[in-house]
């Protein structure tokens, strides 16, 4: 049997709180009373299957879908989306493609009503390593430089809370550790990092903090100073299979 | 105004380096017009009086081919996510929608105008500014709702089918007055006729207009 997730000690001001998000479609249940609480500044590793519900509970607090019942609430928003403090970062890049990278910055920054100045933007993209191809149609980049096109894009706004959804996905070794840089940072800057992944070290190395989503609820919830790799590969293997958390030391 | 015209220029600027939307709207259009031009031939004196339908039938063929594209392209790449977590009011993301589809229409119209010109053998230089009035206000209505059902349509499968089967119904009341007001121009010269069709559409307009700019926000959550 899943045991319940136990309560991570806090260290942080609540940032989002979710309680009894339930989303369903159709006959299909994505989250089944999901509830969850994040502090101020914590980074939050989100891991399970394909169909667990991991993206479907990142686009409820991106405000891109609505929940069919539950609630949650990111301070100091209130309920509902809270866009203006949120930056949200998938393996679909969202760039036009027929626009060259400046004009895609362009575009969003004046969206957002940020200063749209060519200066300005150029130094946000040599920021992502894009310095020299500004003008070149984003169609002529590579995966790896559209994600790190797809970073500044995202993160143009300065948010507070980085919502991340297998932003890992397609890139190369190169790009791969250039974003684990930038989520470094952005972490050790104190903002809020929720991230949904597939690769379990790599998750485990970025987070402070490991939850497991299996049929649309929290099966597992650990500090990651609590558990080891090792114990930790066990215990989401054994979700996985229907199984409960392991021999995982419960968080008081 | 701002985040309106950012997003109309973002669509111009994409649509004039692809032109995926304005050439086949303008082929279809054009097709159209071929192909009635054929069928009446043999009764030539007519062809005025058949103009204005004509003419409306092909704006709004080839107006939904573009309408179809205004939200299409922006699910390459997942580009609407992008777009729908900006933090702007939703309806701003609809009028600069709205804005590029009517635009996009009244260019493809003045290509085919041109070409029903030639086509109909039809001389209208008096008539000119009553034309651009009435194409101006009838394409208003047809994207006011085009956009919003566009938006609806997006996320299924079979848009293309689709869009034309909820847009037409919907949209009746715009091309059947707007084709009143064509022939009223092109047939009669009795401008003082214009009002009725004209505040018709225009009060269409503006209630649909209105009701696509409320529910905009809700027609693109899932």
């Amino acid at each position: 049997m899943t045991r319940a997730p136990a309560a991570v000690p806090r260290l942080f001001m609540n940032m989002i709180e979710v309680r009894g998000l339930a989303k369903h479609f159709g006959r299909f249940s994505a989250l089944r009373g999901l509830n969850l609480t994040v502090g101020a500044g914590e980074f939050v590793a989100l891991f399970g299957r394909n169909g667990a519900g991991k993206t479907t509970f990142l686009r409820i607090l991106a405000g891109l879908s609505r929940p069919s019942s539950g609630s949650f609430r990111i301070q100091p928003h209130g309920s509902g989306p809270a866009r203006s403090a949120i930056g949200y970062l998938s393996h679909n890049t969202s760039l036009y493609l027929d626009l060259t990278a400046l004009e895609n910055l362009r575009f969003y920054a004046q969206l957002m009503g940020l200063p749209a100045d060519t200066g300005i933007l150029e130094l946000k993209i040599g920021q992502v390593g894009l310095a020299g191809r500004e003008r070149d149609p984003v169609r002529n980049y590579s995966r790896g430089m559209q994600q790190r096109l797809a970073i500044a894009r995202a993160f143009l706004h300065n948010p507070s809370i980085l919502l991340l959804d297998e932003p890992f996905t397609g890139l190369d070794q190169a790009g791969s550790s250039f974003l684990r840089g930038y989520l470094h940072s952005a972490h050790a800057q104190g903002k809020t990092c929720i991230m949904a992944i597939h690769d379990a070290q790599l998750g485990y190395e970025l987070a402070d903090r490991l939850v497991a989503i299996e049929k649309g609820v929290a099966a597992l919830d650990v500090a990651r100073p609590d558990v080891s790799f090792s114990e930790f590969q066990e215990a989401l293997s054994h979700i996985s299979a229907g199984g409960d958390t392991g021999r995982l030391p419960e968080a008081s | 105004m701002k985040k309106i015209w950012a997003i109309f220029r973002k669509d111009m600027l994409i649509e004039f380096r692809t032109k995926d939307s304005l050439n086949s709207m303008l082929f279809f259009g054009v097709v159209v017009l071929v192909i009635f031009n054929f069928a009446l031939g043999s009764l030539h004196d007519s062809l005025r009086s058949a103009a204005p339908g004509i003419l409306w039938v092909a704006f709004a063929f080839s107006g939904t081919l573009g309408l179809n594209r205004v939200f299409a392209a922006e699910k390459e790449n997942s580009c609407l996510q992008g777009l729908l977590m900006v933090p702007v009011d939703r309806g701003v993301i609809y009028l600069g929608k709205m804005l590029a589809a009517t635009v996009f229409m009244l260019i493809a119209e003045l290509v085919i105008f041109i070409f029903s010109l030639v086509f109909f053998n039809l001389t209208v230089w008096p008539e000119i500014p009553y034309l651009i009035l009435v194409f101006a206000v009838g394409t208003l209505g047809f994207s006011a709702v085009g956009t919003l059902l566009s938006a609806v349509t997006v996320n299924t499968k079979m848009r293309e089918v689709l869009l034309p089967l909820i847009l037409f119904p919907v949209i009746l009341p715009v091309l059947i007055n707007a084709a009143e007001a064509t022939n009223i121009i092109l047939n009669s010269a009795d401008y003082g006729q214009l009002k009725l069709p004209l505040t018709i559409m225009s009060v269409f307009t503006l209630v649909f207009g209105t009701i696509s700019y409320l529910l905009f926000e809700y027609v693109l959550e899932d």
